[in-house]
């Protein structure tokens, strides 16, 4: 993290008497505790046996009805629920912050499995926008495509696609892992803070686009590049932790990991000390 | 929001009417200010098919000026003296309510341009729609309001457009409801979702080119936009390709035609759509929700990238 207060070259705005104030920064970052693991507890949370399972047919329920159904099922216990006829319905799975096997037998619409925490979700079909929004740990594998927005603000946790996706994924993501088995549309990784894309097939244009941080990995062809995204080298170490990460995804067997490439941010983006347009016309 | 739905048989007809208003009632939640259907039914294609409006409905909800039933009437009688004079005979009349009419006419019609313009030169008349297939019917309300209103769902056809309208830009309306005609062209429909922010640049230019604008809806210019490149020459698919750098800002829009329906998606995806294909039916719309309508069986479907534009014949 940059050092603020010992940036001693002045800005062009500091040369000319503004912005003068020292910058201290603060971090949000919170560092996990071990010793508070045991008194850990999220609200609404149940203890579940993975062995107990239950089907759900959620063909006549509304979102609300079959989420609610879905938490009333973990009260009871139940650890492998499978859901049957999602047909496309929006806001299924979300907010579930347990360990759970959660099996959707067809396709979700917007925001499946939003804001979650812990479960491992399998979906049988495909997903719309947004899928797995703000996903905290766990694991969701997507048998077919997904929209756009796929992993949008994921902190954690493995998000795989087995089809394409569509633009924008793994926008605005602090963390996790994003794993595509074919293309990826315009924008992937936009904004993205911190965690990993990996993309086995092409990706369309201004892919990193003003990445803060983080990496993706791309097998296929690029569309074009991002502000601020450029090449990195794909070292040993890399290409280790993708064979790892793939295999575990039950993707891209026989993929060539050695071939891809690899793309972070720049980090020459950050502009912020540049004159406001009414300080411009003071200068001129 | 809006949501807009569309899908097209290929090598056979089904009934388009009850099928498209399955799907904008699933897209209901995008938007119930208006809605509206594109149909382009099985017929003889003797005589052309002109639905037009003398005048707005003044239901719950709308932005237009209450008029009395007789103008409406007044309006009627002048359309069918207009047409008299350009030669056009009327075969067969439906009147399904005070404001909307449906018209078959017996006309040997090169340009459609004059004859819409002379039509609608008439204060208080709109064409919705000029085709021998085509069909455009809209309205207040959400789809099964409008289908029911208008008993659209025994309509047998090959394909079909159709929007779910929340408004935003402009009033709510008839006039500002989607489907667009593609005016002065034959058979030429256009539904979008999304918001065009060089509108008024573009139809300063094509009104300078002769082009006529019914509304304040930025979607509209799309219709007027692909029409002009068709006068110009273009096709249909080259019209769509080039409005993805002519028009500006975030877009899905369908186009159709007689025997064609095609999809555009601008070059930042901005908007949704999600795409089923198979041999022998296309199925398209905001949500998967609405393609779920019509085939609720488990199904292969995805999301188009940005830029990309498809046609497809029937």
């Amino acid at each position: 993290m940059a050092n603020l207060k010992n940036v001693t070259k002045k800005t062009k705005a500091q040369e000319m008497g503004m912005h003068t104030e020292v910058l201290t920064g603060r971090t949000q970052q919170k560092f996990f505790n071990p010793d508070e693991a045991e008194n850990f507890y999220y609200f609404g949370t149940y203890d579940v046996d993975f062995n107990k399972r239950i089907d759900l047919d959620v063909k006549d329920m509304t979102a609300p009805e079959a989420n609610k159904e879905i938490d009333n099922l973990m009260s009871q216990g139940y650890g492998t629920i499978v859901i049957k006829n999602p047909q496309g319905k929006h806001s299924l799975g979300v907010g579930i912050l347990n360990k759970l096997n959660l099996i959707f037998e067809g396709s979700l619409g917007y925001f499946g499995m939003g804001s979650c925490d812990g479960p491992i979700v399998r979906i049988n079909g495909r997903v719309g926008w947004s899928c797995a929004e703000n996903l905290m740990a766990g694991k969701v594998v997507i048998e077919k495509n997904a929209g756009s927005c796929f992993g949008a603000a994921i902190r954690g946790g493995d998000l795989i696609c087995k089809g394409s996706v569509g633009a924008r994924t793994g926008i605005d993501m602090k963390g996790g892992t994003i794993i595509i088995g074919g293309d990826a549309g315009a924008f992937t990784g936009f904004m993205m803070q911190r965690g990993r894309i990996i993309i086995l097939g092409d990706v369309g244009i201004n892919l990193g686009d003003s990445m803060y941080d983080g990496t993706i990995f791309v097998g296929g062809e690029i569309g074009s590049y991002g502000s601020d995204a450029v090449d990195s080298e794909l070292t040993p170490n890399d290409q280790d932790w993708l064979k790892r990460k793939l295999k575990v995804a039950e993707i891209g067997e026989n993929f060539d990991v050695s071939k891809m490439k690899k793309i972070v941010a720049g980090k020459k983006l950050w502009n912020y000390d540049n004159l406001e347009p009414t300080e411009k016309k003071g200068a001129i | 929001m809006c949501g807009i739905a569309g899908l097209i048989h290929r090598g056979k007809s089904s009934n388009v009417g009850s099928e498209l208003q399955g799907m904008l009632q699933a897209l209901k939640h995008r938007g119930e200010d208006s809605t509206g259907y594109a149909l382009y039914g099985d017929t003889d294609g003797k005589h052309f098919i002109m639905r037009f409006k003398v005048g707005e409905n003044v239901g719950e909800g709308s932005s237009s000026v209450m008029e009395d039933v007789s103008v409406y009437d007044e309006r009627k009688k002048i359309v069918d003296q207009t047409l008299a004079e350009l030669g056009a005979k009327v075969v067969k009349e439906e009147r399904t309510l005070p404001y909307s009419l449906r018209y078959e006419i017996d006309y040997d019609v090169k340009d459609l341009l004059n004859f819409s313009q002379t039509i609608e030169s008439i204060p208080g008349v709109e064409i919705l729609s000029m085709g021998k297939s085509l069909e455009v019917i809209k309205d207040l309300g959400n789809a099964k309001a409008v289908c029911d209103r208008y008993s659209l769902d025994k309509l047998v056809g090959t394909h079909a457009i159709g929007h779910a309208r929340m408004a935003t830009e402009s009033g709510v309306d008839i006039k500002s409801a989607h489907p667009f005609w593609g005016y002065p062209f034959s058979d030429v429909s256009v539904v979008h979702n999304g918001q065009l922010t060089n509108y008024w640049n573009n139809r300063r230019a094509l009104e300078n080119k002769g082009m006529r604008f019914m509304s304040e809806c930025d979607s509209e210019l799309i219709a007027v936009y692909i029409a002009q490149k068709m006068r110009e020459g273009a096709s249909l698919e080259e019209g769509m390709k080039d409005s993805l750098t002519g028009l500006d800002g975030v877009f899905t829009y369908f186009v159709a035609t007689k025997d064609s329906l095609g999809m555009a998606k601008d070059t930042m995806a901005a908007k949704p759509l999600v795409l089923y294909e198979s041999d022998d039916l296309v199925a398209m719309g905001s949500e998967e929700i609405a393609i779920r309508s019509v085939l609720p069986q488990e199904i292969d479907t995805y999301d188009p990238f940005d830029g990309e534009v498809k046609v497809w014949r029937i």
